[in-house]
């Protein structure tokens, strides 16, 4: 029995459903962990149960209520989760899930409550939903052991002592809850995609683990386009990983990019998803992105993809969520789309604006325009320029070959 | 659980408004309160006195120090609360939405200590 993979894969829900059951976060992974330490000693002899996860969370919820018999003060409690728990008793018919109802979606929605710290949310969110462990998350977001340890204390206590509900938010709530545990998902992929330094495979774990996240949420809230949105804009981003950075490390442009390194399966299935986002209407921020790779991923050729229509998106997108760095991309789209003088004149503009001023990809992206438009010296300039503010080691060494190619 | 709601705003967004608009405005604090008064989630509110009108006491080596103030420079000040009963978190922040000056203040949530959350927390 690999315990470490049924960790992974079911601790969010037997947690979620120990949660439900007992009402309390510390005392119901405590259980759990109890009750893994009972499985290793009994499965080797007695073999696997039919339904490990059923199995588990029965001991885990007996091992619960008779802790709490021990401790007097939780007579009422105990009693509570007694009566919550009537099947007790019939705990050799524990092969059905209909036992135990996914309780995913309210574990998530309390760990993307907005009055726990983003960070906190994050970190949450990955340890008690996705089993990924402490030492794990510490290590993908490159924060002390001690720290992320006290962060997720923290937020336990917090969900505690502030009365944040273990629920699905009322459905007046729910578009601008749905909207926080989106961009939960979303930062713990981009951590993964775009992350500066770290662990390359935990890296790469935290993009598949945001996937499942989408996957979870695409499942229990069908209805919720975004959320179908979201998933297909992680799909078709890290459809890219295996040929976006080349055998040195190095980064790869798009353009350049081996496309039969691309995961041809993950681009359909995002397309698929990203198309039925945008058929229910109203297109929010993540059908628009996810548009956006779609039609890079689907372009007839690496260079030609519909540019016109990218920079019309990054419209959209700037109308709804202004920002410098969207309009960094239109000036791309511009320049690749209509002409590189007009694209250029938008990136200048953007400059003289110095909203941007630490923000690397506008000299990297002012630099390939005068790069393609044959003005050399310029562009060794901005290349020098994005240099000296990039702190990602991958880029840098990009931007390095970029400028060393204009140099000879 | 019980919860206070702290009404955080501009004492000089008040002393700018016409009679009408105080008018206005404690008319819908009147709505506010008989809806949460029916919905029997009503313990305690009241408007405080400006700023001005407040007392600091402090006892420092036995000795009572009473001054004006206090004076800290802050953009909102307290002017007032509500003392909620609510099912949860997300009960209280939904009734803090509907205060009126949420809309140019701020409210701040605080849940109270009850008898059983403290033995929670003495567990943990």
């Amino acid at each position: 029995m690999d315990f470490e993979k049924l960790h992974r894969e079911e601790s969010g829900r037997m947690l979620s459903t120990l949660i439900g059951l007992l009402g309390d976060f510390d005392l119901a992974e405590e259980m759990l962990q109890e009750a893994y330490a009972t499985a290793m000693q009994k499965w080797p002899a007695a073999g696997v149960p039919a339904n490990p996860r059923a199995w588990l969370v029965s001991t885990a919820r007996n091992k619960a209520i008779d802790r709490l018999r021990r401790d007097r003060r939780f007579d009422t409690k105990r009693d509570e989760i007694a009566r919550h728990t009537g099947f007790v008793s019939q705990a050799g018919d524990d092969s059905t899930d209909k036992m135990f109802p996914d309780d995913r979606l309210r574990l998530i929605f309390t760990c993307c409550h907005p009055a726990l710290p983003t960070e906190a949310q994050v970190a949450l969110t990955l340890q008690t939903v996705s089993g990924v462990t402490t030492e794990e998350i510490s290590r993908a977001f490159l924060v002390p052991l001690a720290t992320m340890s006290q962060r997720l204390v923290r937020a336990k206590r917090k969900i505690r002592e502030a009365g944040i509900p273990y629920r699905v938010p009322s459905e007046e709530d729910l578009p601008a809850r749905l909207e926080a545990v989106l961009l939960v998902v979303y930062l713990i992929f981009n951590e993964g995609y775009l992350a500066s330094s770290g662990d390359a495979l935990i890296r790469r774990e935290l993009c598949a683990e945001a996937i499942r996240l989408g996957r979870v949420l695409c499942q229990l809230l069908p209805r919720q386009t975004e959320a179908q949105a979201l998933l297909g804009l992680m799909l078709l981003h890290d459809s890219r990983r295996d040929a976006r950075v080349g055998g040195d490390g190095e980064l790869i442009l798009l353009e350049e990019q081996n496309r039969d390194l691309w995961h041809w399966e993950q681009i359909r299935e995002g397309t698929r998803l990203t198309e039925s986002a945008l058929r229910s209407g109203a297109a929010g921020a993540y059908a628009v992105q996810a548009s956006i790779a779609a039609l890079h991923a689907n372009a007839k050729t690496p260079k030609e993809p519909d540019w016109r229509q990218i920079a019309g998106l990054y419209d959209i997108l700037l109308r709804d969520n202004p920002s410098p760095v969207i309009e960094v991309n239109r000036a791309v789209a511009v320049a690749m789309g209509r002409s590189l003088e007009e694209g250029l004149a938008l990136l200048d503009d953007l400059e003289k604006r110095g909203e941007l001023g630490e923000f690397h990809l506008l000299p990297a992206a002012r630099a390939d325009v005068l790069r393609r438009l044959g003005r050399a010296t310029e562009a060794a300039d901005a290349y020098r320029q994005a240099l000296a503010l990039a702190t990602n080691d991958v880029e840098r060494r990009f931007l390095g070959r970029m400028l060393a190619k204009l140099e000879s | 659980m019980q919860f206070l709601l702290l009404i955080y705003d501009a004492e000089a967004n008040f002393s700018n408004m016409s009679p009408e608009e105080v008018g206005a405005m404690y008319q819908e604090y009147g709505k506010f309160t008989q809806e949460i008064t029916a919905a029997g989630k009503h313990r305690a509110g009241g408007q405080l006195k400006p700023i001005s009108s407040a007392s600091t006491v402090r006892v420092r080596n036995g000795k009572r120090v009473v001054t004006d103030g206090p004076f800290a420079e802050t953009k909102e000040q307290l002017g007032g609360y509500y003392l909620v009963e609510a099912a949860d978190l997300d009960d209280a922040i939904a009734m803090a939405g509907k205060i009126p000056s949420a809309r140019t203040g701020s409210i701040e949530v605080r849940p109270l200590w009850v008898r059983e959350a403290r033995a929670d927390s003495a567990k943990g």
